[in-house]
């Protein structure tokens, strides 16, 4: 007993040690270099632009702003990001399993191609696609009032009008090298989303395919015995017993994703990693930017977590338990 | 709870006339994609320039064909990044000492201490290698190592080191004494609740508040350190599930007859613990690989890097198309080959579990 009490204090006095260490250095280093520690900084204009979103910013707002408005940009991007991996994911895992040799082929190597490239190589690549498109004069033009140009894709947004019939659509007009009105996606959200979904879809997709296969065969067969058709079975009979076995691993995907959508970073889109980042360029308060940011994506992760947990218990209560 | 591929369930889908439906449809969508994407890699690409033309012929075929002459002229930068040219043997050295490494790893009947060792001495004579100094090779830093060979000394190096922390922390978890048990349960879950990138700017921008104004850790040191950091994480939650599939009465065993607490960790149990986690171990050990590629943002030339910085050159402006599906393939290699044994690996574990 006194053996383990030992122990314990041992590591702990150890790691206060460290830390203590660490602590008093860095307070000599930041008075040397003349940097003031603390978070006052955020409460200072920033003075810089992000482009538009959706909360309103100018350079004259604060740093808070800034970072609540990449937060909200990360959020978003998540949350398109797993609508669109869940569902390319789960298409791919019953390809995956199709009994039609060339579907499961074409799936086979979708998942092989992207689980053993790099995301940030995707990310970097689907970009590059984008700025290959034409400039905004030559801009490609599928459909009228729709425009997609290496600045983005411009489409027609509703407006509300004063008289009858008080809806209107407002289409994109070019102006100079660029378009004004209506709405857009600027190819640096289009990059990260398309990127985050593709590659995520790829882990999705074998936890569904794993998922699947742990529902006995039997179960699909019966259905079929009883006279459903192959689709219902699937839809009605073996998804949703492969949902239990599927949402803990498909919660970590989720996670992932959330976390790897940092790497905004790398392609230029605010993001809140993005925006610590010039925070931190421009304030000089390194510590405080980086804990924040880390403080900021462990509790959204955490939440995430425990609402996906919840959600999982609901849904093996549901279901009488796996 | 994977049963074998053949006893799979196959989706029911489609079957006779509508699987053949839909085998043609597949089947004109593919070719129409495999046709224009032939036209554009073979038939219309340009492999060659003529010495003073810059990039012209292959900005006349944008569209149409492919540059892979913006490969061809680059290829060693990419491979190599701006070490010094004729020097360059020394990294094509460290290249092959890895690639013979993973080679060496995928042989179950080389599986032994040796091996271990290995992977610890390769990173060390990579390092003097790249670095050189002294044995008569002239000193080159780290600001000009990139490419393929840091890409491999990022990976193997940060796995190595960060296995006996990851031993460490996953023990720690599992520890009886509450103190222990909460710092490394703290450690963990904090590490792997927040994106990776976040450790390597911490790295590269709060390590160096860390130590006294003499001390100056080198850049590509500190990313490495970054990486220790957040595999030791990643890696100690693989070792704790294989701790947990070890049985109970190996601890007991070890326990009844007298080995006090270390002993028993060492010969009994993490030995059976280790070999359950060799596929994830090397599904973390790929994911790693992969991971590395983020030393970009911190302005380091791994691999990607160097694929990158072939771009800001004026000349190949635009052809990032060609030069990521290059770097992409490198990739691909590597993680694929890897990948593979970890499944066969996995299912010959599984098959002999079974036997058992």
């Amino acid at each position: 007993m006194i053996r383990t009490i030992r122990w314990q204090l041992a590591v702990a006095s150890v790691v206060v040690a460290i830390a203590a260490a660490i602590a008093a250095q860095t307070a000599v280093n930041l008075r040397a270099r003349g940097i003031a520690s603390g978070f006052d900084f955020l409460s200072r204009p920033a003075g810089f632009e992000i482009a538009r979103g959706l909360l309103s910013f100018s350079s004259r707002d604060t740093y808070t702003r800034a970072l609540l408005v990449g937060l909200v940009n990360t959020v978003r991007v998540s949350l398109l990001g797993i609508v669109i991996a869940t569902s390319l994911g789960l298409l791919v895992g019953i390809a995956r399993l199709s009994e039609i040799w060339i579907v499961s082929t074409v799936a086979r190597t979708y998942v092989e191609v992207t689980r053993n490239t790099p995301l940030l190589l995707q990310l970097l690549f689907w970009y590059t696609l984008t700025q290959g498109l034409p400039a905004a004069p030559e801009a490609l033009n599928p459909l009228p009032g729709v425009y997609l140009c290496f600045r983005g894709l411009f489409l027609p947004a509703p407006i509300w009008r004063h008289g009858f019939p008080w809806i209107g659509l407002e289409r994109p007009a070019l102006v100079g090298f660029g378009f004004q009105g209506g709405t857009s996606v600027s190819p640096e959200f289009a990059a990260l989303v398309i990127g985050l979904s593709i590659y995520t879809a790829a882990f999705i997709g074998e936890t569904v395919r794993g998922g699947i296969m742990a529902v006995g065969r039997g179960q699909a067969e019966a259905a079929v015995a009883v006279g459903l058709s192959r689709l219902h079975a699937l839809r009605f009979v073996v998804l949703p017993q492969a949902l239990r076995v599927v949402i803990p691993p498909a919660t970590n995907q989720f996670l992932n994703l959330f976390k790897n959508s940092s790497l905004a970073v790398a392609i230029g889109y605010p993001d809140l990693m993005s925006i610590t980042n010039t925070t931190l360029n421009q304030t000089g308060q390194a510590i405080e930017a980086i804990a924040l940011a880390m403080v900021v994506y462990l509790a959204v992760s955490l939440s995430l977590a425990a609402g996906m947990s919840l959600y999982n218990g609901s849904v093996l209560r549901r279901g009488g338990g796996a | 709870m994977t049963p074998d591929s053949n006893r799979a369930p196959r989706v029911p889908m489609f079957r006779d006339r509508t699987d053949a439906i839909a085998t043609i449809a597949v089947g004109i969508v593919l070719a129409c994609v495999a046709y224009s994407f032939a036209r554009w890699a073979v038939v219309h690409a340009v492999w060659h320039l003529p010495a003073d033309a810059g990039s012209a012929p292959c900005r006349a075929v944008k569209g149409e064909g492919a540059c892979w002459a913006v490969v061809v002229e680059n290829v060693r930068f990419m491979l190599f990044g701006s070490y010094p040219r004729a020097e360059q043997w020394r990294p094509i050295v460290v290249c092959l000492l890895f690639v013979s490494l993973y080679g060496a790893s995928l042989v179950r009947a080389l599986w032994t201490r040796w091996l271990l060792a290995l992977w610890i001495a390769d990173s060390a004579v990579a390092v003097v290698l790249l670095r050189g100094g002294r044995l008569g090779l002239s000193e080159v830093p780290t600001e000009f190592w990139g490419g393929l060979p840091l890409t491999f000394l990022l990976s193997t190096a940060g796995f190595t080191l960060a296995l006996p922390f990851a031993v460490l922390l996953a023990l720690g978890r599992r520890s009886g004494l509450p103190a222990i048990r909460t710092l490394c349960v703290g450690y963990i879950e904090v590490v792997r609740g927040v994106p990776v990138i976040t450790f390597l700017f911490m790295a590269a921008v709060m390590f160096p508040l860390f130590t006294p104004a003499s001390v100056s850790i080198d850049k590509l040191l500190r990313a490495q350190i970054a990486f220790v950091m957040v595999m030791a994480a990643y890696v100690a939650e693989v070792i704790r599930s294989g701790l947990q599939a070890v049985p109970r009465g190996q601890y007991e065993a070890a326990a009844s007859i007298g080995l006090p607490f270390w002993p028993a960790m060492i010969l009994v149990v993490l030995p059976q613990a280790l070999r359950v986690s060799i596929p994830a171990l090397v599904n973390t050990f790929i994911a790693l690989f992969k991971d590395t590629s983020l030393v970009i943002v911190i302005g380091l030339f791994d691999l990607l890097g160097t694929a990158k910085a072939v771009l800001v050159d004026g000349r190949w402006v635009g052809f990032g198309v060609e030069v990521y599906l290059f770097a992409a393939s490198v990739y691909f290699v590597f993680c694929y080959i890897v990948s593979r044994f970890s499944l066969r690996l996995e299912q010959e574990l599984r098959r002999a579990a079974g036997a058992a």
